[in-house]
């Protein structure tokens, strides 16, 4: 298939809002368009093309040769980025080479993977030029996207996965299983998905396995059926969920949604001498005033997240470390099928062989009834932020990818409540795009002796549809300014907003950012002047 | 009216002069941040109620209300009429392309078509053996429902430069119809939601859509509709259009497979609640710059432009073999570096009222 097939697939994609209509065009692709080209494409938009197929510095010197920087540089501030101002704005070579067709996606990969492993700079030069020459603005933008690896098009990840799921007719967590086995251009995984070929064999790639998740407790219906015999509580910490998997010297970590996030933990990585997969909570550890290590706050763990290279320095002092909730198998041995028990019992023995600086056992705790199950839950909520609540997993449970109903629970700590006043609204996109679903809220502060709003948060949901209409109807009548996309209102309506928890955060006014914000109630009937207080969120989070 | 003879493009050879006598700064004037023809105590396109306005065309950035005397183009006439923009208190004269009138002073005032929409004019203004022209918006791309861009040569042209940059090459827009009636082929049940600037960008995508055989009806937005009749009025034919105020609100699936034309601010409000499948679409030539669609929240853009493109613009400056070019509007420093690199002196003056996208 074409590129051009490629390029108008790069565009649907890119303008089009609602992820099952996204799902909907990308299958279309990838049924209709044969191998490689398919594999290709799925390779582009799911982020796992390993190299570049030229050098950004490429296309700028392009430029700087073919056109006058002066009007080179006014565009690209106008479009304020520099493919898609190559793409538009390329001047045509006085003597193109006219090509009498567009190469497919995978002659143009092959082309320039060619031309780089023969180190022949010129040649991946002369190619860029004549592909550009024959080429639409909108071919070019694919292009100098796919070539350098900046392709953002609004498709996760897990949308990519979704996707082909459907389409071989699997659940998602099957493809997330199989995904980090394979690579580009991934026609084994086609073959399969056409009926063509069994399931790919990855048994011996080291590679994601599908998490196991749970549940809200429903207190009024599930309360009742739990008993220390059948069911064991662990503390739900507030670090981020993965899972960290060796195999013959190799280590990974992944998050929850199976990326790759080795590269931010290398000092965890480094401690990976064995054959397992174990599942956890990453946290860090560092020093208290008294220079004892111990575990940090999600705050602490922050500094450590999306590092592309953590320096020495942090690792220093915010070591990772793992809190082991399960291990999902050892020594080519799995124990999904295994009770919960058993599966910690092996756990048990797992941790205690590790470096304790770096790996700690979950704490199984002791309850006999739902009220120490309360108590348990009123000290998570006294922990700082360091505990989210409690996990109440079944003892008899087997490792289940997804969801399972009845498995596990959790049992958060109660939200933090706050009333804080509507400042800014903005429309929502798809269903929404007519509506304004995005608010952003404040809290009363002073800066510079004035007593103003000063914004904390924003939140698209914990609203009816119907609130949504009147929410939508009182924006509409109680227009201030705008600034682009962003409505300001007349600072008179109060939400009651619930968050998960809260964080210092240098890049709000107020310093503060919240975790997980959602409107729990619109206070129609609250003056504004009787909202909340910046040091009412200080008391209730922390300083 | 004054006696009126007409007069041809190239009438008398217009050679580059460096200095120019008289010199036109002193006939053409910027007052008030608008072209004062200074001999015939007139303005060009005033933002502000003025005794005398010679008007270029008839888009809000142009054409105002409360002018004492109007000179436009009989269509400019009737669509400033149509918009309220002409009153009982304000005398017009219309003058059709190329017809010659003295408008006092010693100037003489004659309009050539600008291309743009219907009844667009480059005013020429000429006094003492100069020629000044205030192109107002132009475009050289073909248009079905306009008059053809015309190149006057000429000592001073005065341009805007809406889309002078560089990356602005506007494609033909039968390709983007093209783009637009793959969309509906591969969505069948979706409703088409395009927003239309009303006067000229609806009409022109109409057609342009008709002669690309297109033949279901067109809905239409209550707002769009006169200055369509007017266009009809003219003889423009956009085969059957209907109005959807005239169906039940709650008959959403009607639409399914139409297009349905309204103002761009509807695109995305609560008007385009009442369709099925709502695909929000957008005409302009904006659309280039995916931020700026996507800023929108347009999914499906048509580059259509009635403005001149990066190309367009340095070659007509090129072509009316002016030794002078003065920049109104939009981005200036693009256009005014260019042409001084041609060798065109070139001049940005930063009018004022001329909203970016008005029009467009």
């Amino acid at each position: 298939m074409s590129f051009a097939d490629f390029s108008d697939l790069l565009d649907d994609l890119y303008f089009t809002n609602s992820n099952l209509s996204k799902q909907a065009i990308f299958a279309d692709y990838l049924r209709r368009t044969p191998d490689p080209d398919r594999g290709w494409a799925l390779a582009a938009i799911g982020g796992t093309l390993s190299f570049d197929l030229f050098k950004r510095n490429l296309v700028k010197s392009l430029m700087e040769e073919r056109m006058d920087p002066y009007l080179f540089q006014l565009s690209r501030h106008y479009v304020g980025e520099m493919s898609e101002t190559v793409a538009l704005a390329w001047p045509q070579s006085p003597e193109p080479t006219r090509l009498n067709r567009l190469p497919d996606l995978h002659e143009v990969i092959e082309e320039f993977k060619a031309r780089d492993q023969g180190r022949d700079r010129a040649g991946i030069r002369d190619y860029l030029i004549r592909l550009l020459d024959n080429m639409s603005p909108p071919q070019r933008w694919a292009l100098l996207k796919l070539g350098t690896r900046g392709l953002r098009i609004g498709m996760s990840a897990r949308t990519v996965k979704k996707t082909l799921a459907e389409m071989a007719g699997v659940d998602v967590g099957v493809i997330e299983e199989l995904w980090h086995g394979l690579s580009p251009p991934y026609e084994a995984l086609f073959a399969w998905i056409d009926g063509a070929a069994d399931m790919p064999d990855i048994s011996n790639v080291l590679t994601y396995s599908p998490v196991m998740l749970s549940h809200p407790i429903d207190e009024e219906k599930d309360l009742d059926g739990l008993t220390p015999d059948t069911h064991a509580a662990e503390w739900k910490w507030d670090g981020i969920r993965v899972q960290v998997a060796g195999m013959n010297g190799e280590a990974r970590i992944y998050s929850r949604t199976g990326d790759d996030i080795s590269h931010s933990f290398p000092d965890l990585a480094a401690t990976v001498n064995w054959d397992a997969v174990i599942d956890g909570e990453l946290l860090v550890r560092p020093a208290n005033e008294s220079g004892e290590r111990e575990i940090g706050s999600f705050n602490d763990l922050q500094q450590r997240l999306g590092k592309k290279k953590p320096s020495a320095k942090l690792m220093r002092e915010k070591p990772a470390h793992l809190i082991a909730y399960d291990i999902i198998s050892e020594d080519g041995a799995s124990f999904r099928d295994s009770s919960l028990d058993e599966r910690r019992e092996r756990l048990e023995a797992f941790i205690a062989a590790r470096n304790p600086d770096y790996y700690s056992l979950s704490e199984r705790l002791d309850w006999s009834d739902v009220d120490d199950l309360r108590a348990l839950r009123e000290e998570a909520a006294a922990s700082e932020g360091l505990k989210e609540g409690l996990m109440i997993k079944r003892r008899d449970s087997v490792y289940v990818a997804g969801r399972p109903k009845h498995a596990w629970y959790k049992w958060k700590r109660e939200p933090f409540l706050l009333d804080a006043v509507l400042m800014y609204a903005q429309r929502g996109t798809g269903k929404r795009s007519s509506y304004y679903s995005d608010y952003t809220f404040g809290l009363w502060g002073e800066k510079d002796g004035e007593e103003l709003l000063l914004p904390i948060g924003k939140a698209y949901f914990g609203f009816t549809d119907e609130e949504l209409a009147q929410l939508d109807k009182w924006i509409r009548n109680h227009k201030v300014a705008r600034y682009g996309p962003v409505q300001e209102v007349d600072k008179e309506l109060v939400f009651e907003v619930a968050f998960d928890s809260a964080h210092t955060s240098p890049r709000h006014k107020s310093g503060y950012a919240l975790r997980f914000p959602r409107i729990s109630r619109i206070r129609w009937d609250k003056p504004a002047h009787e909202a909340d207080r910046i040091p009412a969120l200080e008391a209730l989070v922390g300083k | 009216m004054n006696k009126t003879e007409r007069s041809t493009a190239t009438l008398r050879p217009f050679a580059r002069k460096l200095v120019m006598e008289p010199n036109p700064e002193d006939w053409m004037a910027v007052r008030d941040g608008q072209f004062y023809c200074v001999p015939a105590d007139c303005y060009v396109d005033p933002m502000t109620p003025v005794d005398r306005a010679v008007i270029t065309h008839g888009h809000a950035d142009h054409a105002r209300k409360g002018h004492g005397r109007v000179w436009a183009t009989p269509e400019t006439v009737d669509i400033m009429r149509t918009r309220y923009y002409i009153s009982d208190d304000t005398e017009a004269t219309k003058l059709r392309y190329h017809e010659r009138h003295d408008l006092g002073g010693g100037v003489t005032l004659w309009f050539a078509s600008a291309g743009h929409i219907l009844g667009s004019a480059q005013a020429v203004f000429e006094y003492q053996g100069q020629r000044i022209v205030a192109a107002g918006d132009f475009k050289r791309h073909a248009d079905p429902t306009c008059e053809p861009f015309e190149v006057v040569p000429c000592d001073v042209f005065i341009t805007e430069a809406t889309f002078a940059l560089p990356v602005f090459q506007h494609p033909p827009l039968e390709a983007e119809v093209e783009k637009l009636l793959r969309t509906m082929t591969t969505l069948p049940d979706a409703t088409i939601i395009l927003g239309v600037y009303a006067l000229g960008k609806c009409q022109r995508v109409m057609k342009t859509l008709r002669l690309a055989g297109y033949d279901k009806p067109f809905y239409m937005h209550g707002a769009l509709r006169r200055l369509t009749e007017l266009y009809e009025s003219y003889g423009q034919d956009f085969g059957e259009w209907r109005m959807v105020s005239d169906y039940d609100r709650k008959d959403k699936d009607r639409y399914r497979g139409h297009i349905v034309l309204c103002p761009p601010a509807q695109v995305n409000d609560r008007w385009s609640r009442r369709f099925a499948d709502p695909i929000p679409a957008a005409a302009s030539g904006w659309m280039q710059i995916r931020a700026r669609a996507r800023q929108k929240r347009v999914e499906l853009g048509m580059v259509c432009s009635d403005h001149a493109d990066w190309n367009d613009l340095i070659r007509t400056c090129r072509e009316t073999e002016a030794g002078m070019v003065w920049i109104t509007h939009g981005r200036v420093e693009a256009l005014e570096y260019a042409l001084e690199r041609e060798g065109i002196p070139a001049k940005g003056l930063h009018l004022i009222g001329m909203e970016e996208e008005a029009g467009e």
